[in-house]
């Protein structure tokens, strides 16, 4: 019974979260508008990375490489093809989906640093490849490509700003339900036991080197679906945009989020939109030194991230409450 | 009786809205301007790896907090908001929005970078802000026709390669250049100017091109690589560490070209000082303005004002580090523009005042080098005057050259 | 040939640089199992100390001395005070911590200390060693590296301290129960590796210039050359760093060109490691089910 209550709060919760969602470009202003539509772009990456560090156990420095991917595809299409900006995203999205397979079969035979090391190189280069020469004339080389931004369809009544948002977040809901169904299925279990105990794993009978290498493939697919909005929002794509940096801050995204929790990737989203710029505010001489800070008082306050320290504390909030209510009684 | 409600706080919400945008209105004022107070907005790298940059954004502050003290500009105060954007260009971006549509300022200035302003171009002129002193060497921001609202301030790195290439016309026809750049739009901007003032003779004369990445610790290889290329004449495009690391190592391995250094690193105190003075004899660059370590202007009066405001208003940076001149000269520049506008501080008008400037000789430029513009020229400084290093400064020589 | 055998000893300053930091990684790998991303900065912000001192009159080796023992104690104080909170959370949120703190130091030394690059001292005298190609002082960094993995490699194989510390990080609850002071040698480990970061930063500084952004580009090819050499060899680090750092030049200067020497540099080591997982002189490890 008590189950069944708790899954209908969580469902009203939910519901409640997606109808705030979409009232919100309605009720801030645009530039809100633009930073919540960012939320959204980090919150789909970092869905993808936690499916695959989270879930999966294999640690990624270097997912910012598939959002460039991603962004790159994207802004390429629309600026030498001329094609909408929406289908740019499912291209980009099955073009980061090839490119994480191919990028994860090898990764199958590095663990632990080794694969942060690999990964952290891929972040690494992406910029130097970016920038070369052979590729300048699609890539744009140093300068980037710059794009515009679409307009609303059908003489919608809304602005630029609000018909992107809304769009990212049409796409967010249903990357989020993707990652669900997909997480609570045989594959998302197999997910989870390779990460706990692959030998084990392996003698289940789960193919561990087809299931590492589509969840890499899956996670890529988030990041570039993420990167090609991106660049929409934005209307610019440059190597300067995604630097190594950026990889790490996904990283820290998903755990200060909470690692292996889908709504994680909301709260690691905020975080990694919202706090560079209070660190900028509380100090023009240091804002990394405060973000630093920052990252420290989170992990220390709540080492299981954001989403762990909620469901800690919402455990802890309906424990008190059924003992208010005095003693449950037994089932006879 | 619900929607009424809801009609009532709407209404109430849209006139004090109205009335709040009202105030900036009067009296011919813009937003981001009131009797006491002009807005200007910008964005600087503060944190992350471009970070070296981020004195610029302090020395524009404290100049402007010199203006402040001094009463203002016409009795308004100059209310300068710079934003952190960590030289990534959606930060940028965002935080370029939030300067037009939250802070509501009159217009930006100084904003650094070149990817990062590419990145916010089509914005601010979509909306009509004034984008001025744009600090980076792109010619990108000279161009009214498209960009009517965006005006750059350095000289452009191909301006400035230009004056290397005629200089080397005349005097070494017959060079043998050798190229260190560094891997983005800075250095690749320089290597495009070069090619276009040599013209045809480029790819006799160019004969070998090494480039760097920043995370690179040293250039040790790329200067090897250079030197065994036969190259008589050394192009250094580099930004200060990589410049004082390239100087010095041509000089241990006793490769002596004449030595271009591109005006980025010519700060005798933070480039040349550690490289070492005597390493650095013989090199060339392009000046256009005063570097206020030099012992040749230790008498000169826009040096010694500039020292007592440095002084005064940033008493915790590095003296030696040229890039606060910069931030310096656009402070100037911000309050020289609004001082011509006077009291009709609208977007138009700044950018109208902005394109008019003509002649100007402003303080801590080099003598001759003046600032000019018109509505079809958008292109603030346009000339340098070559230099020689001599162990202790840089001796001018030569006549100012116009870059057009 | 010539410029051939130059780029090569180009390549081998280059990665003395790579060697002294990772052996500085393997240190706290001996002993914690973490690989500290903050290593680098914490070497910077060791060697602005000396800096900071050589410029106020104090001599180069009692600065160097002084400087070691301040970032052996820095070490002990960040383990106790900071790495401590987080011994039981995931390795992830480890690693964020090292990220703070790699962006709290960064920051900090710029403020402090300014951006311009800072001339920092060589204990090496100045003239060239083997003709024009390689400065004393590259020589000397080598010498140092040679120096210093001695020293560890003695110490973690013939002191009863040694021992202990890698006894703690190979299983800490078995140490434990042999009466070993698991949480005193987790510190001692972090006090060693900033001490090591320390010397390194010092050799490092003098070649490159000292400024807050030093090691933070070194950090990934320190990273590449510990886990090429074999993350827990002290000898394999330095190795791996050489070799990266000749790799990088012989590649830059004959093969893709520089504008994509970084690129291809990366992927030979990624390479080599697929081949051989644990590295070119890592024990492999077993697993037991």
């Amino acid at each position: 019974m008590r189950g069944m209550e708790a899954d209908r709060a969580r469902w009203i919760l939910i519901a409640v979260v997606v109808v705030a969602a979409c009232a919100l470009p309605f009720v801030v202003s645009s530039y809100r508008v633009f930073q919540f539509n960012l939320v959204l772009v980090y919150s789909i990456v970092l869905i993808g990375l936690n499916l695959l560090t989270g879930f999966n156990g294999q640690i990624s420095l270097g997912h910012g490489a598939f959002y460039a991917i991603g962004a790159y595809v994207a802004a390429i299409l629309m600026h030498h093809a001329g094609v909408p900006y929406w289908a740019t995203v499912p291209a980009a999205g099955l073009t980061c989906f090839v490119a994480g397979c191919l990028f994860g079969l090898p990764a199958l035979r590095l663990h632990g640093h080794y694969l942060a090391l690999a990964t952290f190189a891929l972040g690494v280069a992406m910029p130097q490849i970016l920038k070369y020469q052979g590729l300048e004339h699609w890539t744009g080389g140093v300068q980037g490509i710059v794009i515009s931004k679409p307009k609303p369809p059908l003489g919608l009544p809304l602005t630029q700003d609000q018909w992107l948002y809304l769009f990212t977040l049409a796409i967010a809901l249903l990357m989020f339900w993707i990652a669900w169904n997909l997480l609570r299925g045989r594959i998302g279990r197999a997910m989870v036991a390779i990460r706990d105990h692959p030998i084990a794993a392996e003698a289940m009978g789960i193919n561990v080197a087809a299931v590492k290498t589509l969840t890499f493939g899956v996670s890529a697919l988030y990041a570039g679906v993420g990167g090609a909005l991106g660049a929409v929002v934005v209307q610019f794509v440059a190597p300067d945009s995604f630097v190594a940096l950026l990889s790490i801050s996904f990283l820290i995204g998903i755990v200060i989020g909470g690692l292996a929790s889908i709504s994680g990737a909301i709260y690691g989203a905020l975080f990694i939109q919202f706090v560079p710029n209070i660190a900028d505010q509380i100090s023009r001489a240091a804002p990394w030194a405060v973000y630093g800070l920052f990252l420290l008082a989170f992990v220390f306050l709540m080492p299981t991230g954001v989403a762990g320290f909620l469901r800690l504390a919402w455990a802890r909030l309906t424990a008190r409450r059924a003992a208010a209510g005095g003693p449950i009684r037994e089932p006879r | 009786m619900e929607t009424k409600r809801w009609l009532r706080a709407l209404a109430l919400a849209a006139l004090a809205a109205a009335a709040f945008a009202g105030c900036g209105e009067q009296s011919g004022y813009e937003q981001g301007v009131s009797d006491t107070e002009i807005k200007v907005g910008s964005t600087n790298p503060y944190s992350g790896p471009a970070s070296a940059y981020g004195t610029i954004g302090r020395a524009e502050s404290a100049y402007f907090k010199m203006i402040n003290d001094r009463g203002g500009v016409n009795g308004r105060k100059i209310n300068f908001i710079s934003l952190d954007d960590g030289y990534s260009p959606p930060r940028t971006v965002e935080q370029v929005r939030k300067l037009v549509e939250e802070e509501q300022v009159l217009f930006l200035a100084g904003t650094l970078g070149t990817p990062t302003n590419t990145a916010i171009h089509q914005y601010v002129n979509s909306r009509g802000v004034p984008h001025i002193f744009v600090n980076t060497g792109a010619t990108k921001w000279g161009d009214p026709k498209n960009f009517p609202w965006t005006m750059g301030f350095n000289l452009s790195y191909t301006a400035e390669s230009r004056i290397y290439a005629r200089y080397l016309l005349e005097n070494k026809p017959d060079a043998k250049i050798a190229i260190l750049y560094q891997n983005d739009d800075y250095g690749k901007d320089y290597v495009e100017g070069l090619k276009k003032g040599l013209g045809d003779r480029a790819a006799k004369m160019i004969v070998a091109e090494a480039s760097y990445e920043v995370t690179d610790p040293t250039v040790d290889s790329q200067i090897v690589s250079l030197q065994a290329s036969g190259a008589d004449t050394f192009f250094n495009v580099t930004t200060p560490k990589f410049a004082a690391q390239a100087i010095r190592k041509a000089y241990d391995i006793g490769w002596r070209p004449l030595h271009i250094l591109n005006n980025v690193s010519s700060s005798v105190g933070s480039v040349l000082a550690p490289a070492g003075l005597e390493k650095s004899v013989g090199l060339i660059t392009a000046l256009y303005f005063k570097d206020p370590i030099d012992p040749q202007w230790a008498n000169d009066d826009d040096v010694k004002a500039y020292t007592e405001w440095f002084r005064k208003y940033m008493p915790d940076a590095d003296f030696k580090d040229a890039f606060n001149v910069s931030g310096y000269l656009i402070g100037q520049g911000v309050v020289h523009v609004l001082e011509a506008c006077g009291d009709e501080l609208t977007r138009a008008n700044v950018m109208k005042q902005m394109a008019s400037i003509s002649d100007l000789q402003m303080p801590m430029m080099l003598p001759g080098i003046k600032w000019d513009t018109g509505p079809e020229d958008f292109f603030l400084i346009e000339s340098g005057q070559l230099a020689r290093f001599d162990g202790k400064e840089w001796k001018l020589f030569g006549e100012v050259v116009s870059a057009r | 040939m010539e410029a051939f055998l130059h780029q090569v000893l180009a390549g081998l300053a280059n990665g003395a640089v790579y060697a002294s930091l990772a052996l500085a990684l393997v240190m706290i790998y001996q002993s914690t199992h973490h690989i500290n991303f903050a290593q680098g900065e914490m070497a910077m912000f060791s060697t602005y100390l000396a800096w900071a001192m050589i410029n106020a009159g104090v001599p180069y080796w009692l600065a160097f001395v002084s400087t070691v023992l301040a970032s052996f104690v820095i070490g002990v104080v960040i383990e106790r005070a900071v790495i401590r909170r987080v011994a039981n959370a995931p390795v992830l949120t480890v690693v964020v911590v090292f990220i703070a703190l790699l962006v709290i130091f960064n920051s900090v030394a710029g403020w402090i200390f300014s951006y311009t690059i800072k001339v920092f001292p060589s204990p090496f005298p100045s003239q060239p060693l083997f003709g024009p190609y390689i400065s004393t002082h590259e020589a000397g960094v080598v010498g140092i590296s040679v120096l210093v993995l001695t020293l560890l490699y003695l110490f973690f194989r013939f002191t009863p301290l040694g021992l202990a510390m890698r006894a703690t990080a190979e299983n800490p609850v078995s140490a434990r129960l042999a009466g070993i002071r698991v949480g005193w040698m987790l510190a001692l480990g972090w006090g060693l590796a900033a001490a090591i970061g320390a010397v390194a930063g010092m050799m490092i500084a003098s070649i490159v210039y000292l400024d807050p952004n030093m090691l933070s580009g070194v950090l990934l090819y320190a990273i590449a050359a510990a886990l090429l050499g074999g993350i827990d060899n002290p000898f394999g680090a330095v190795v791996g760093g050489l070799a990266i750092g000749v790799l990088e030049n012989l590649m830059g200067a004959y093969v893709v060109g520089t504008e994509l020497k970084l690129t291809v540099a990366l992927a030979v080591i990624i390479g080599v490691l697929i081949f051989r997982p644990t590295g070119l002189f890592g024990r492999a490890f077993v697993t037991r089910v």
